[in-house]
């Protein structure tokens, strides 16, 4: 079980490792997508065993982050018609370089502050740790509107993982507002960007400067 | 007889905005939305009638109403009963048409800030915090244009990452929590839970710091405390102006209790000074961003945002000081959300009338607009600490207590920069008040209904300046006591 556990906490590094170095938004929606899946998954192989709780969390994760957060994101994306390139601030290959740095940091975090108890995985906190700096990576390191909203969706993902270490102390409701609080976030942010992209003729947030004092 | 039921507080304001959404007619929208306002209002003035007791916890705990939720609960419920009655009048003279869901977004965000109150369960908090965000990007009028939308997507990104970061700090809270075992509880991040566990010196004090500094970073950018108040004056400028006064007053408010929720855990756990150092530095870095930025603002609806950052240091600065600066930083929560209702809505006022939000445009409005002069400068000397306004008291208290504390150079550094502060706004109000060029172009801008509203709010904070009820002085002290005053 344990190993399971490992294995698919790094595929979470991993796809967010993958985000940051594709030029292909479709693909890094996919990315999200897998993320989703594995998020869907810990919380029972974590728990050990199947009841009412562990099943209703895995299957809003499921819903919510690998079909109606994509979906609504593919969507944005056709309805925007922008190129399906991602426009990067960072070069690709520095912020790769740059998230191989922040990796390290993150084993170091983990090591330095170690989850009191018994954690499900020794590698939890360092590979939350790493995917919630990814996430800000992809947020500050790209430019378009659907970028960030990526940046955000891991950097949410990588919160998630830590959330496993408190699983007991969340009622079932709560996690549900929260997943139902990051649907809605998605939405309204897909309502901005479709308007943005009718006005400005991009969504090109680095162009969004004109409020400053 | 103890106080009303509590899920009653967030129920009628939900029951409103769901009633308003189904409402075809909009006349019946904005009466409704001033029905149920002034429902929640009776409900919040019942809490402080004498003889009744606090309200009973309800749903096993998980609401209950201390003295900190009890003063924001209140601040929020007045503000947003003037808000409601502004609007009646509000819609009809704003040129960009609100949207239908304008009404039903205002009434879930009363809903949202009475779940902020009274809720105790750290992740009921958080989810609150999360619905007020949508609820509000949901009525900056986006057909506006490029200024509207940048603002919209800045609000949005810079807030929803913000609460990703309060979110973790709860899931450290959480893990700081657990006990070796590895049995933490069920009821792990209720708030009393957490509260009696701090104080037997149970929790992880690594994880509980670095919880604090994600929640301060979280929280921090939603009560828009300096470096991470970015959104707020083009939000504020950008958002209709009885959204604007919900967001600078209630919903500071609220963000400000969320926060301090987190600080009390921190507080009990003995670990006080730590948040307290931290609440010192970014409270006067953000009173200098705040001074900063009000020298020779142009635009009168970023002015007062910024006004807003360099009140929330001084908050801060007051709950991080501890002792009589505490007792001084609740009163400054209360008494500034009720002046600057005041100045939002007399800005709402100069704003329609006028067409524009620049200072320079707007001056002469004393002549044109006596009613919208009279409370603009009545409602710019009670921000800015002149007797007897309820601030002036609260300024003086946190003053006392950093030179109680022996603190000398924190508290010259805070008179320093009230005093740039106080030139800089007075100048503007100055501009705006006298002189002769202001064009009034929208009809019957002076409805008693716009500037009622205004008007009972400033006659309270004054009245709070003269003297503060028994009722109000225990719930300040209590709130004081709560966060280590």
């Amino acid at each position: 079980m344990e190993g399971a556990i490992d294995t698919l906490l790094i595929l979470v590094v991993l796809s967010g490792l993958y985000m940051l170095a594709t030029s292909d938004l479709v693909a890094a929606i996919r990315a999200t997508a897998l993320q989703g899946l594995v998020l869907a998954l810990l919380p029972l192989l974590v728990r050990g065993h199947v009841d009412l709780h562990g099943a209703a969390l895995g299957a809003g994760t499921l819903a919510l982050k690998v079909f109606a957060i994509p979906t609504l994101l593919r969507a944005a994306l056709r309805r925007a018609g922008v190129n399906r390139e991602v426009e990067p601030l960072l070069g690709f290959g520095a912020s790769l370089s740059l998230a191989g740095v922040l990796v390290v940091l993150s084993i170091a975090l983990g090591q330095r502050l170690a989850v009191p108890g018994a954690p499900p995985s020794s590698l939890l906190v360092p590979c939350a740790f790493a995917t919630v700096l990814i996430g800000l990576l992809i947020l500050v390191g790209r430019t378009k509107a659907l970028t960030q909203v990526l940046g955000y969706l891991v950097l949410e993902n990588g919160i998630f993982l830590f959330g496993l270490a408190v699983l007991r102390a969340m009622p079932l409701i709560v996690e549900l507002g929260v997943l139902l609080d990051i649907l809605v976030a998605v939405f309204v942010m897909g309502i901005v960007m479709h308007k943005i992209r009718r006005t400005f003729d991009h969504i090109d947030t680095h162009a969004m400067t004109e409020l400053r004092d | 007889m103890p106080g009303p039921w509590l899920p009653l507080f967030t129920l009628v304001p939900l029951g409103g905005a769901v009633v308003a959404l189904a409402l075809r007619s909009k006349t019946g929208r904005a009466g409704l939305l001033v029905a149920t306002a002034l429902v929640h209002l009776g409900l919040v003035a019942s809490l402080f009638a004498p003889g009744v007791a606090p309200p009973r916890p309800a749903l096993g705990g998980h609401l209950a109403l201390d003295p900190l939720g009890l003063l924001v609960l209140s601040v929020a419920s007045l503000v947003f009963a003037a808000t409601a009655i502004y609007n009646v009048r509000y819609r009809r003279l704003t040129p960009p048409r609100l949207s239908r869901v304008y009404m039903p977004a205002n009434l879930v965000l009363l809903a949202a800030m009475s779940v902020l109150c009274t809720a105790r369960h750290l992740g009921v908090l958080w989810v609150a915090s999360g619905a007020t965000t949508l609820a509000t990007a949901l009525v900056v009028p986006l057909h506006r244009g490029r200024h509207a939308l940048e603002a919209t997507w800045k609000f949005i990104m810079l807030c929803s990452v913000g609460v990703a970061f309060a979110l973790l700090g709860i899931f450290f809270v959480g893990i700081a929590a657990t006990d070796p075992a590895g049995t933490s509880a069920a009821s792990g991040l209720l708030l009393d839970d957490l509260l009696a566990t701090a104080r037997a010196g149970r929790l992880s004090a690594p994880w509980l710091r670095t919880a604090f500094v994600f929640l301060l970073v979280g929280y921090g950018t939603k009560v828009g405390l300096a470096p991470l108040h970015s959104w707020k004056p083009d939000t504020y400028a950008e958002a209709p102006t009885p959204i604007s006064a919900l967001l600078a007053t209630g919903l500071t408010a609220c963000a400000f209790l969320n926060l301090l929720r987190g600080y009390q855990v921190l507080v009990a756990a003995g670990e006080g000074a730590f948040g307290g150092q931290l609440l010192v530095v970014l409270g006067l870095f953000s009173i200098a961003v705040g001074a900063a930025f009000v020298v020779g603002q142009g635009d009168l609806k970023r002015l007062l945002a910024y006004s807003g950052v360099e009140h929330m240091g001084i908050v801060a600065l007051g709950v991080g000081l501890g002792g009589t600066a505490a007792y001084g930083a609740m009163l400054h929560l209360v008494g500034h959300s009720i002046a600057k209702g005041v100045l939002f809505l007399a800005a709402g006022n100069a704003i329609l009338a006028c067409g524009t939000r620049a200072v320079g445009d707007l001056s002469g409005l004393m002549r044109r607009l006596p009613a919208t002069g009279v409370l603009l400068l009545a409602g710019f000397l009670a921000t800015l600490g002149f007797p007897p306004s309820a601030i002036f008291l609260s300024e003086l208290t946190i003053l006392r207590g950093a030179i109680e504390a022996g603190l000398h150079g924190i508290a010259g550094a805070f008179v320093g920069l009230l005093s740039i502060v106080f030139v800089a706004v007075a100048a503007a109000a100055v501009r705006i008040v006298q002189g002769r060029s202001a064009k009034v172009e929208a009809a019957d801008p002076e409805s008693s209904l716009l500037t009622l509203p205004a008007f009972a709010l400033l006659a309270l904070v004054v009245a709070l300046g003269v003297h503060i009820p028994a009722a109000l002085h225990r719930a300040l002290a209590g709130a004081a006591a709560l966060v280590g005053g």
